[in-house]
C-alpha cells in the first residue's frame, strides 16, 4: 500500500490533521490502532474549549489554544458539531488566598487578550450558582470558555477527511518506521506495509515510542491520570456555567462542567503513572475527589446513586510540560506532535494549521492545490430526539427502522444505529455505537438495549454474534452458544471459590 | 400528527399491565390500549423460563412464559387493543401520551385514564462504581438472562455473581447448567437478598457458595475481564484490609438491585417515593395525578409476579371506577406511617372513606433480617388494630398483610405500623 501522508493515530490531532490536509490535492491514511477513532486521551477528558485566560500566553500550547479559540466555532458550524461557546466559567474560591490567585488569573486572561473578566462578590457568585456551597466566598467570572462532546468532534473530523478522500484505517497499529538515506519511506503494521512521504506522528501517550522509531529523541511521554465522576441528566441543572475549584495544594485545575448532553462530569486529579495503559479508577482517588472537591463545590451532589460511571483519562505529559511540535531533527519526512495534554482538545485546529506548515517546510514534491471539489462539511448523523415530530415522522415514513426504539433510556432507534454501521468512519463494535448515538449511555448503561445492539451488529457487519466486540480487538461480549459447553467438567475446571 | 382516543391507556405490556387492562375491561370499560415496547407481550417474563410463577395466584406451578400466556390469550380474546415494537416516549398534562412505532410514526393519543405498568430496570456497575479497567464481559444478571433464554447465546465461561438478588441465584442455576463454572456468589450484606427459596434450589443444590460480607473491591482485564479482587467487609461495609482475593473469571454479573422505571412518571410530575423509588399511591394505586395509576414493578419491586398481578387488578377497578364516573367523590386521606425496622409500606395512603373493597393488602420491606417478631398496626388513638406473629422477616422477602376496612373509621387520620422483637413473658 502506498500514500503520501501518512498519519499515526486517530484521537483529535490525528483527525483535525487529516482534516486540515484533505483540504489540498493529498493521498491521505490515518491508521489507528484502536478498532474507532478516538479511543485515546480524546475521549476521556473534560471537554472544554479552554478560552485561555488560565494559561501562560507565551508558551507554545497557550499560543496555539488562543489561535484555535479563533477559528473552533466556524469549523463546528461547518461539520454540524454541537458546541456551546461563549458559555463562560467560574473559578470559585473559599479563603482570602484563592481571591489573590484570582487577581493574578484575572491579570492573565486580560493579557491573553479576554474580555469581560470580573471577580464576583459572594451574593453574585450564589445568584449565578445557587447550588453551590453557602460557604464559597469569592468567584472570577470569564464569559469565553466552551463545552464540546469531543467523540462527535473527533468523528466529525475524520468523517470529513474521508468524505473528501483521506483513508482511515482501524485496527491498524504502526510497528516501526522504514527509513532510507536518511528520509522516511514508510510504516510497518500489523496489516502489511505502508509506503509513504511524510509520516505525521499523532501518537497521543506513545508519541514518544513512534518518535523513537527514527532517531534518538531528547523528550518523554508520562502519563498523568485523572478520574471522573459522570452524574445523571437529573442532576443537570445544578449549575449554568463551567466551574474550577480555585487550585489548592492538594489538587489543581479541579472541574465541575455541564456536559453538551446535559450531564454533569466532575474531576479530575492528578496523578503520575509510569504505565501507558493504567485505566483503572481507584476508591481512594475518587473518594477524595468527591469529598476535596464535589462535595466541597456542590454538596447536593451524591458520592453514589446518580453516579452513571466514573473514568479515567491520561494526559500526555512531556518533559518539559509543553507541546512538541517538530519535525525530526536528523530524518526527513517525519512530524511529531507530542506532549499533547490539556488544552490539546481546543488547540486541535491550530495545531493542524503548525503541523501544515511544518510539511510544506519539508520540501517533498506534494501538492498542495486545494482540491477542487473540496467539501467543508459533512451530514451529521439523524439524531430523532433533536427533531421536531413532524420531522421525525417525515422519516419514519421513508425508513421505519426510525420509529423502532432499542435504547429506552436515551430514546435512540434503530435507523440512527443502522446509520452509525455505515457511517463514512463506521462504529464496528458496541462502545462504538455508544459513543456515536448514545445507545447506552444512559441510565441502564446498555442493560436493556445491549443484546438488540449486538443483534444488529451482527446482522449489519455479517458476523457471528460472538464475533461481536465490546471495544475491538479481543474483547468479545459472549463466550459461546447454548448447549455448546461441556457439562460438568473435572474438579479442577469447576474450581469454586475458597475462603 | 396521527391521533387516537381511548378511555384507558396502559403503558407497558408486562404481567402488570395485562392484568390491569383485563380487570378494567372485565369493569366495564370499553376502549382500552395497551402500549408495550417489545415486539411480544409479556414483559420480563418471557426471559424467565424458570418455573416457580403463579404458586399464589392459580395455586400451580409455571414458568414465566406461562404465567404470561395466561394473561396473553385472555387479552387476546378480548377487545382489548394492543401496540408492540410502540415506545412511549411522553405523558402530557392535558392526559395525552406521545407514542412511537414503525407503522404510526409518532402518535398521539388522548385518554380518560393512564395505568403505568413500565416494570423496572437493573442497577449497573457505574451506579456503585466498581474500581478498576473497562474490561468487556461485565453486565447485569438480567442482561445475561436475556441473552441466555432470548438468544441462546452464553456470556462467558467461568463466572462470579456481584449481589445476591433473585436474578442472580436464578442465573447461577442457569448458567451452571449449560456447563458454565459460576465461581460463587459475592454479597456485601451479611445476608442473602434473595429469596430464601432460590438460594436453596439455585446455589446450595449446586455447591456455589455464597460469600456473604464481601465485596469486588476491583476487576482486572484490558479487553475481556480476567479476574476479580474480593474482600470481605467490616460491619460499615468498608472492605477490610488484608482479606483481598484474586479470583479469576471471564464474567461478572451484577445483581445488585432493581430500580423502578419512573423516567416518564417524574415528568409528568408524579410524586415519588425516594424509597421504593416509585410513585407515591393510596390503596386504589392512584398516584397523586388524578387520572393516573400505577401498579407492578413500576411502583415498588415485587419478588412475586402473583403479588404484582393482584396489585395490577387493584389499579385495574380503580380505573374503572373513575372512567365509569363511580368513583367517591369525598374522600379522607388517612396516612400510613411506620418504624425505622420497616424500609418501606405501600400504600402510602388510603382512602378512609373507600367502602369498596373489604380489605386493604398492605406490602412492606423491613430494613434488617429478624426472628419472631411482631407486627402491630396502631391508628391515631393507639388502638390496636392488628397483631400479627412473624417467624422470620428479611429484607429480600417481602412482608404482607390485610386489614380489614371495618377497622378503618371515618375519624381514622393515620395508622402506624412497627415490626418489633417478641417481648419474652
Ligand atoms: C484528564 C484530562 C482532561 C483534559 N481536559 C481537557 C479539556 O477540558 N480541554 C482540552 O482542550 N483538553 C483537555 N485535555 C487534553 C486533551 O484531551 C488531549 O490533549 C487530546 O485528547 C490529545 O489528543 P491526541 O490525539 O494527541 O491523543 P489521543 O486521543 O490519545 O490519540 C492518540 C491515538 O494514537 C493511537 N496510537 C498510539 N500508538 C499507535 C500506533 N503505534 N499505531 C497506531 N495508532 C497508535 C492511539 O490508539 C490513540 O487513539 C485533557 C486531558 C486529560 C487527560
Ligand atoms: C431481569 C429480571 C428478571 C426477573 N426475574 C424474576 C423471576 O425470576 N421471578 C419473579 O417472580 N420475578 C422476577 N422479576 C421481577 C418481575 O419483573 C416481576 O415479577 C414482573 O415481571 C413485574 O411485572 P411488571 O409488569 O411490573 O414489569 P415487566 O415485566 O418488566 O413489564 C414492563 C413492561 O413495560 C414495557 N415498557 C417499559 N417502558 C415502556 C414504555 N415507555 N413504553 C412502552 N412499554 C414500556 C417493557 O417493555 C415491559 O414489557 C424479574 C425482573 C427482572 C428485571
Amino acid at each position: 500500500m502506498k500514500t503520501e501522508v501518512l498519519i499515526i493515530g486517530g484521537g483529535v490531532i490525528g483527525a483535525s490533521i487529516a482534516h486540515q490536509l484533505a483540504k489540498y490535492n493529498l493521498d491521505i491514511i490515518l491508521v489507528e490502532k484502536a478498532s474507532d477513532v478516538c479511543m485515546g486521551t480524546s475521549k476521556a477528558n473534560s471537554a472544554m474549549i479552554h478560552s485561555g485566560f488560565n494559561i501562560d500566553g507565551g508558551t507554545l500550547k497557550g499560543k496555539l489554544a488562543l489561535a484555535a479559540n479563533k477559528v473552533v466555532k466556524q469549523l463546528c458550524q461547518d461539520l454540524d458539531v454541537d458546541l456551546v461557546k461563549p458559555l463562560g466559567s467560574i473559578t470559585v474560591g473559599f479563603e482570602e488566598s484563592d481571591l489573590e490567585k484570582m487577581k493574578k488569573t484575572m491579570e492573565n486572561g486580560i493579557k491573553n487578550g479576554i474580555q469581560g473578566m470580573r471577580l464576583l462578590d459572594q451574593q453574585e457568585l450564589h445568584e449565578m450558582e445557587p447550588h453551590l456551597n453557602p460557604e464559597a466566598k469569592y468567584g472570577l467570572f470569564e464569559p469565553e470558555t466552551g463545552i464540546i462532546n469531543p467523540f462527535e468532534y473527533t468523528v466529525a473530523l475524520a468523517e470529513n477527511a474521508v468524505i473528501n478522500g483521506a483513508k482511515v484505517m482501524l485496527d491498524t497499529e504502526v510497528l516501526d518506521i522504514m527509513i532510507e538515506n536518511k528520509t522516511v519511506k514508510g510504516v510497518k503494521t500489523n496489516k502489511g506495509n505502508i509506503e509513504a512521504k511524510v509520516i505525521i506522528n499523532a501518537a497521543g501517550l506513545y508519541a514518544d515510542k513512534i518518535a523513537a522509531m527514527v532517531e534518538d529523541i531528547d523528550f518523554e511521554i508520562k502519563p498523568r491520570k485523572g478520574q471522573y465522576f459522570l452524574y445523571d441528566k437529573k442532576w443537570g441543572n445544578i449549575l449554568t456555567y463551567t466551574i474550577y475549584s480555585a487550585p489548592t495544594k492538594v489538587s489543581k485545575g479541579m472541574i465541575v462542567v455541564p456536559t453538551i448532553d446535559g450531564n454533569i462530569l466532575a474531576g479530575s486529579n492528578a496523578e503520575a503513572l509510569e504505565d501507558k495503559t493504567d485505566l483503572r479508577t481507584t476508591a481512594e482517588a475518587l473518594d477524595q475527589i468527591y469529598t476535596s472537591t464535589i462535595s466541597h463545590l456542590f454538596p447536593e451532589l451524591p458520592r453514589m446513586g446518580d453516579v452513571i460511571t466514573t473514568f479515567t483519562g491520561l494526559r500526555a505529559a512531556s518533559s518539559n510540560e509543553d507541546f512538541i511540535i517538530e519535525a525530526a531533527k536528523t530524518v526527513k519526512g517525519m512530524i511529531n506532535v507530542a506532549g499533547i495534554q490539556s488544552p490539546g482538545l481546543t488547540s486541535a485546529p491550530a495545531i493542524a494549521v503548525m503541523v501544515e506548515e511544518l510539511v510544506r517546510a519539508q520540501n517533498l514534491e506534494l501538492d498542495f492545490t486545494p482540491k477542487a471539489n473540496y467539501e467543508k462539511g459533512r451530514k451529521a448523523p439523524v439524531m430523532l430526539a433533536e427533531l421536531s415530530y413532524d420531522e421525525r415522522n417525515a422519516l419514519i415514513e421513508k425508513e421505519p427502522a426510525y420509529g423502532e426504539i432499542i435504547c429506552r433510556c436515551e430514546s435512540i432507534s434503530k435507523g440512527e444505529i443502522n446509520d452509525a454501521i455505515h457511517r463514512p468512519v463506521p462504529a464496528t463494535n458496541m462502545d462504538a455505537i455508544k459513543r456515536r448515538v448514545r445507545a447506552g449511555m444512559g441510565r441502564c448503561q446498555g442493560g436493556f438495549c445491549g443484546p438488540k445492539v449486538l443483534d444488529i451488529l451482527s446482522r449489519e457487519l455479517n458476523i457471528s454474534p460472538l464475533e461481536v466486540t465490546q471495544k475491538g480487538n479481543a474483547s468479545f461480549v459472549l463466550a459461546a452458544r447454548n448447549k455448546e459447553l461441556p457439562l460438568a467438567e473435572g474438579d479442577q475446571k469447576n474450581e469454586k471459590i475458597r475462603i | 400528527m396521527k391521533k387516537l382516543e381511548y378511555d384507558l391507556v396502559v403503558i407497558g405490556g408486562g404481567p402488570a399491565g395485562l392484568a390491569a387492562a383485563l380487570e378494567a375491561r372485565k369493569n366495564g370499560v370499553k376502549k382500552i390500549l395497551i402500549c408495550e415496547r417489545a415486539p411480544y407481550l409479556g414483559g420480563i417474563l418471557q426471559q424467565c423460563i424458570h418455573n416457580g410463577f403463579g404458586l399464589q395466584y392459580f395455586k400451580e406451578e409455571l414458568t414465566g412464559p406461562e404465567y404470561a400466556s395466561r394473561f396473553i390469550d385472555a387479552v387476546e380474546q378480548s377487545d382489548i387493543d394492543v401496540k408492540l415494537g410502540t415506545m412511549v416516549m411522553e405523558i402530557l398534562e392535558d392526559k395525552k401520551i406521545i407514542s412511537v412505532n414503525r407503522e404510526d410514526g409518532m402518535f398521539e393519543i388522548g385518554t380518560k385514564a393512564l395505568i403505568l405498568a413500565m416494570g423496572c430496570r437493573e442497577r449497573t456497575r457505574g451506579a456503585i462504581t466498581i474500581p478498576g479497567s473497562r474490561p468487556a464481559g461485565i453486565m447485569t444478571a438480567g442482561t445475561a438472562q436475556s441473552y441466555v433464554n432470548l438468544e441462546g447465546l452464553i456470556p462467558g465461561k467461568e463466572v462470579v455473581i456481584l449481589g445476591s438478588g433473585d436474578i442472580g441465584l436464578i442465573m447461577a442455576r442457569r448458567l451452571t447448567l449449560e456447563g458454565v463454572n459460576v465461581k460463587g456468589v459475592i454479597e456485601l450484606m451479611p445476608y442473602s437478598t434473595g429469596l430464601i427459596r432460590n438460594k436453596v434450589q439455585c446455589l446450595d443444590d449446586f455447591n456455589i457458595p455464597l460469600l456473604l460480607s464481601h465485596s469486588i473491591v476491583e476487576v482486572h482485564g484490558k479487553d475481556r475481564l480476567e479476574g476479580v479482587t474480593i474482600a470481605r467487609v467490616d460491619q460499615k461495609l468498608k472492605p477490610i484490609h488484608g482479606t483481598e482475593q484474586y479470583i479469576s473469571c471471564d464474567t461478572l454479573l451484577l445483581s445488585v438491585g432493581l430500580i423502578p422505571e419512573n423516567e416518564l412518571s417524574s415528568k409528568l410530575g408524579c410524586e415519588i417515593d425516594t424509597v421504593t423509588r416509585g410513585p407515591v399511591v393510596n390503596e386504589k394505586r392512584i398516584t397523586n395525578i388524578p387520572w393516573v395509576f400505577a401498579c407492578g414493578n413500576v411502583l415498588h419491586v415485587h419478588d412475586l409476579v402473583d403479588n404484582v398481578t393482584q396489585e395490577a387488578e387493584i389499579a385495574g377497578r380503580a380505573a374503572a371506577d373513575l372512567i365509569n364516573q363511580a368513583a367517591a367523590e369525598v374522600e379522607k386521606d388517612v396516612v400510613i406511617r411506620h418504624d425505622q425496622n420497616i424500609g418501606y409500606v405501600v400504600p402510602q395512603h388510603i382512602d378512609a372513606l373507600n367502602n369498596k373493597e373489604k380489605t386493604v393488602k398492605f406490602f412492606l420491606r423491613v430494613k434488617n433480617p429478624d426472628e419472631h417478631v411482631r407486627l402491630v398496626v396502631k391508628d391515631n388513638f393507639d388502638q390496636v388494630l392488628l397483631n400479627l406473629k412473624k417467624t422470620i422477616v428479611e429484607p429480600g422477602t417481602m412482608v404482607t398483610f390485610n386489614l380489614p376496612r371495618e377497622l378503618v373509621t371515618k375519624d381514622t387520620s393515620s395508622i402506624s405500623i412497627s415490626i418489633a422483637r417478641e417481648q419474652a413473658e
